[in-house]
């Protein structure tokens, strides 16, 4: 992995008698988009409010770019768009970039040339000079995100991002972060949405009662893949050669399927049915799907 | 550290002007003087129409007592802009979340503590120049009259007023609104009860009872400060011979104004601590 802006080892939050995050033990990289997955109550939030300083954890340490968790200065190389975008709704939208850009210590000619280039590129530039609570929710965000896009930074924490947007928001958003990791910027990327994460990040965490339960590399080829294939003749030795490779192996009507690690492991299921002598008339793989995967590892804990 | 703390200082009183407080303010206050300032044409005009009838130097008294009544009123107003002002602006933003991107931002805790007391300090010094500063102005204009000690009597408002906006703060950081104010309304309770109680102990020579009221006042000294104020406003005779409701038979100790001042002190830097530690 690329040299880490995140890394926390067993943060751990207890309210009173309740434990909101057991143990949050992960890595980010630089330049990496990471998803935080997880269902209501798994303590996503407070795990990020935790890794931005706002919530002092109880137990556990962690370090953000390179200083620890709430480290003043290191806090002007992160970004932050909250659940909600909960600003001054009393401010229009330039001037509350403008009190942000002020606190990150940007001059005011800097600031106020980024400010219009932002405006432009989260396509507010013809509402800026409304006020707040007079936006629409997908407004708010568009602006939320342009607050924490101004410095530039190094690492940003999206939480819920695409919450309350239109389609062409959520382009927006996606497009975004694209050009973030084309920059080298890491987001934390913190949502619901199963298939904007499965777009948008190359790693994810499942979180399951503060815990991380999984983590799933998605770009490349890393992640879980089902493979089909057709092949004859199907015999004990094959399968039992197929199972070293991959597991959940079963075959039905000619067809043998089982999962694999990673796309990589479909050219050695290739390579080892040919030396076997095999007739292969089809070998196809699909990756199994982030909902799927994740509905399987809720229930399981569930289960457990 | 002070950059920021005036950032945030200029986004307070950007936020009164935005939600209208300071225009309600001062429409308000312009009603207060008015009715002030037409009621004392009429009693100014009795005061000195009857003035031969009295011993020399009884219409000043009189007109210095009825400056006072007003004063009486700007200080419970003061006392009131005082705890209020504070509430929305950080246990309301706490409440909102409006405060997790600013704490997020390469700023200490601190410095938005201490921006916002600074712009509450601010537009309360507003509002108390334009109240009993407009109260005396009235005053010299329609009747003639300047009360004593105002270079004294003023800055101790302004203190009194620091006490209570930092207890308020220091409040908010833990409190939600209404708790806050309820909080901070009832230490001034105490402290104005402490007072009265101090003032009864003196009168009747109980000893124990000037104790609790003395207590009272270390607890939240507000209340000494407004009676330092209002002895230091009054003519020497007026006070001395405790003539009116606003004249202390137990003077607060000039010690008192150090130690407000080392109040504010310590109570906000106690508000920076519990700011900085709570989870947002």
């Amino acid at each position: 992995m690329s040299e880490p802006v995140i890394e926390s080892r067993g943060l751990r939050k207890v309210y009173g008698g309740t434990t909101a995050v057991h143990d949050l033990t992960l890595t980010v990289g630089r330049g990496e988009v990471f998803g935080f997955l997880g269902p209501n109550g798994a303590g996503k939030t407070t795990s990020m409010k935790m890794l931005l300083g706002l919530v002092r954890p109880t137990a556990g340490a962690a370090r953000v770019l390179g200083a620890g968790v709430g480290d003043v200065k290191a806090r002007a190389g992160i970004g932050f768009l909250p659940e909600h975008c909960r600003f001054h709704d009393w401010l229009t939208g330039r001037e509350l970039l403008t009190f942000h850009g002020r606190l990150y210590g940007m001059r005011a000619e800097a600031l106020a040339a980024r400010i219009d280039e932002l405006l432009v590129r989260v396509e507010m530039d013809d509402d800026a000079d409304r006020r707040l609570h007079e936006y629409s929710k997908g407004m708010r965000q568009r602006i939320g995100l342009a607050q924490a896009l101004l410095n530039e930074p190094k690492l940003v924490f999206l939480d819920e991002p695409t919450s309350g947007l239109d389609p062409m928001g959520v382009l927006l958003v996606r497009d975004l972060i694209r050009e973030l990791r084309a920059k080298g910027t890491a987001v934390f990327l913190n949502s619901h949405l199963l298939s904007e994460v499965e777009v948008t990040c190359d790693r994810v965490a499942f979180v399951r009662r503060g815990r991380v339960v999984r983590e799933l590399v998605l770009a490349g080829d890393g992640g879980r893949v089902d493979v089909e294939i057709k092949v004859a003749p199907i015999s004990a030795p094959l399968l039992e050669g197929l199972a070293r490779l991959g597991t959940n192996v079963r075959h039905e009507e000619g067809i043998v399927r089982l999962q694999v690690d990673g796309e990589d492991r479909i050219a050695e299921i290739t390579r080892f049915l040919v030396e076997r002598g095999a007739a292969v008339y089809r070998i196809a793989g699909r990756r199994e799907s982030l909902e799927s995967m994740f509905l399987e590892l809720m229930e399981g804990e569930g289960a457990a | 550290m002070i950059r920021a703390a005036l950032i945030v200082a200029a986004l307070t009183f950007h936020e009164a002007r935005r939600r209208r407080l300071l225009w309600v303010v001062l429409i308000l206050g312009g009603a207060f003087l008015l009715c002030f300032g037409t009621g004392l044409h009429f009693i100014a005009a009795e005061i000195r129409s009857q003035a031969h009838r009295g011993p020399a130097g009884a219409d000043k008294m009189a007109l210095n007592f009825i400056v006072m009544a007003a004063l009486y009123a700007v200080n419970f107003l003061i006392v009131m802009v005082s705890v209020l002002v504070p509430i929305e602006t950080l246990s309301g933003e706490i409440a909102s979340g409006a405060i997790e991107t600013l704490a997020t931002k390469p700023v200490p805790r601190g410095a938005i503590v201490i921006g916002k007391w600074l712009g509450c300090w601010g537009l309360i010094a507003m509002y108390v120049a334009l109240l009993a500063g407009g109260v005396l102005l009235v005053s010299r204009v329609v009747g003639r009259f300047t009360p004593p000690g105002i270079g004294i009597g003023l800055p101790l408002m302004l203190l009194e007023a620091g006490v209570l906006l930092t207890i308020s703060m220091a409040a908010g950081t833990r409190l939600a609104g209404l708790s806050n104010g309820a909080t901070a309304f009832g230490l001034y309770g105490l402290a104005f009860l402490g007072g009265w109680i101090e003032q009864a102990g003196t009168i009747l020579g109980n000893a124990a009872a000037r104790y609790i009221g003395i207590l009272a006042s270390l607890l939240v000294p507000s209340e000494s400060l407004w009676q330092l104020a209002a002895y230091h406003m009054q003519h020497p005779l007026m006070r001395d011979l405790q003539m009116t409701p606003f004249s202390p038979a137990s003077v607060p100790s000039p010690s008192m104004v150090g130690w407000a001042c080392a109040h504010i002190v310590v109570v906000l830097a106690f508000t920076v601590r519990l700011f900085g530690r709570r989870d947002l």
